[in-house]
């Protein structure tokens, strides 16, 4: 429970996918204008982490790993080379069969997330975690919190940005530096705030 | 090369470049420039499947049913990245442990995608090719500056070759440990962009909102 309780707070503030990794940040930059859609799409990306992660992981233990397919009578095949395109394939159907959902039976959900449901599947945050899941070698639990705690702290940060720029846009800023150049150096300064989380021994 | 697929080409370098204009990309870009190496490693490998993914798409674009075609386009990105990482893995296989999950990410990399989409599916493969050849070079010209910067003013090197001799080494310098951090690469970035926006004006954003010139520079 400690570990996990562990794992859930490093992967929100100390590795933050956005601020300490750079993931998602297109939709990052472009969408944080303001706070109700920033929240919209921080939401989305929480809820589609939460659940592609595990899947993933599932993906890779029964299938892909050396000795995974041994179920299936074929105990020496490694198919992890064929991942990447697993993941990305995984992702999409998930992120395709969670709008029909929403749609069909969760409409006031579906609408408000509207455009951003399909612009998620490029969203390099989510194939980011699943990555990250592969690298770092997690379990099924492990994988479950930290595709909760992942998401959440991709939210955390797009929220945050979102509320600076929208006091931002009343600032005097050198034209040049108007716009992406000022949520760039944003951003940066963020970034540095949670770098602060790194001390954090759990 | 004639005169229009010169343009394809050079056009992406300053002019529409994917990162600092088109906002493409821009999650690798960050990563992997805290050395020159990995960045410069990474902008072959993007070139590679910017232009490759582009000459595909573009040979099968009347083929494919436009309600299926981002799969389609998906899945000749992911193919030609599972080529590369493999190529990566087998013949530079320190630099790849280094680039770690962002190669993958190529995958899921917004130049790669949006010039499929927007390029490739209209034009035929040639043309095609040379404008993902010259996104891809546009994007590594910004890789590679930020890496530079990075490495120079980080380490006091230059793809491990030392340029500035550090105190530690016994030398003058003294390396700037916020260049070897996640945050100094937003840093470079957003000030690269306020160059160029001062160099092309063409290029800067209007502000949301006009700020009035306030009372006392009216009187004066």
């Amino acid at each position: 429970m400690e570990a996990a309780l562990s794992l859930f707070v490093r992967a929100i503030f100390i590795e933050n996918l956005a601020l300490a990794f750079f993931l998602g940040m297109c939709t990052f930059l472009a969408i944080s204008k303001k706070i109700e859609t920033a929240v919209g799409l921080g939401i989305a990306v929480a809820v589609v982490q939460t659940i592609t992660v595990p899947v993933n992981n599932l993906i890779l233990n029964v299938f892909l790993k050396e000795g995974a397919l041994s179920w299936a009578g074929l105990s020496d095949v490694n198919l992890t080379f064929i991942g990447l395109i697993s993941y990305i394939g995984v992702i999409a159907a998930i992120v395709q069969v969670l709008e029909m959902f929403l749609d069909k039976y969760v409409p006031a959900l579906y609408n408000a997330l509207g455009v951003f449901l399909p612009l998620i599947t490029v969203n390099c945050a989510i194939l980011g975690g699943s990555l990250f899941m592969v690298e770092r070698d997690y379990n099924f639990s492990e994988s479950v919190v930290y595709g909760v705690g992942s998401g959440l702290g991709w939210a955390l940060a797009i929220t945050a940005l979102a509320g600076v720029r929208e006091k931002l846009k009343y600032s005097d800023i050198p034209v040049g530096l108007q716009g992406l150049g000022i949520t760039f150096i944003t951003v940066g300064l963020m970034s540095l705030g949670f770098m602060a989380f790194s001390g954090i021994q759990l | 090369m004639s005169q229009l697929t010169k343009e394809i080409v050079t056009d992406p370098l300053v002019d529409n470049n994917p990162i600092v204009l088109q906002v493409l990309g821009i999650c690798s870009a960050l990563a992997v420039t805290s050395n020159l190496k990995t960045a410069l490693l990474m902008s072959v490998a993007v070139i590679a499947v910017v232009s490759f993914s582009n000459l595909f798409v573009s040979l099968i674009r009347t083929q494919i049913p436009s309600s299926v075609r981002i799969i389609v386009q998906m899945t000749i990105i992911a193919s030609l990245v599972i080529v590369v990482d493999q190529l990566l893995k087998a013949f530079a296989y320190e630099t790849s442990k280094q680039l770690s999950v962002f190669v993958g990410l190529i995958i899921t990399n917004c130049i790669v995608m949006g010039r499929a989409e927007a390029f490739a599916m209209k034009n035929p493969p040639f043309a095609s090719f040379m404008d993902g050849l010259g996104n891809g070079l546009g994007y590594s010209l910004i890789l590679i500056l930020v890496g530079i910067v990075r490495e120079l003013l980080g380490a006091g090197s230059l793809m491990g070759v030392t340029i500035f001799q550090t105190v530690n080494e016994g030398g003058w310098y003294v390396a700037n440990g916020l260049m070897l951090l996640p945050p100094s690469a937003f840093f470079v970035i957003g000030l690269l962009i306020w160059a160029l926006r001062t160099w092309k004006p063409v290029q800067q954003e209007a502000p949301d909102f006009k700020i009035l010139p306030s009372h006392s520079e009216e009187g004066a």
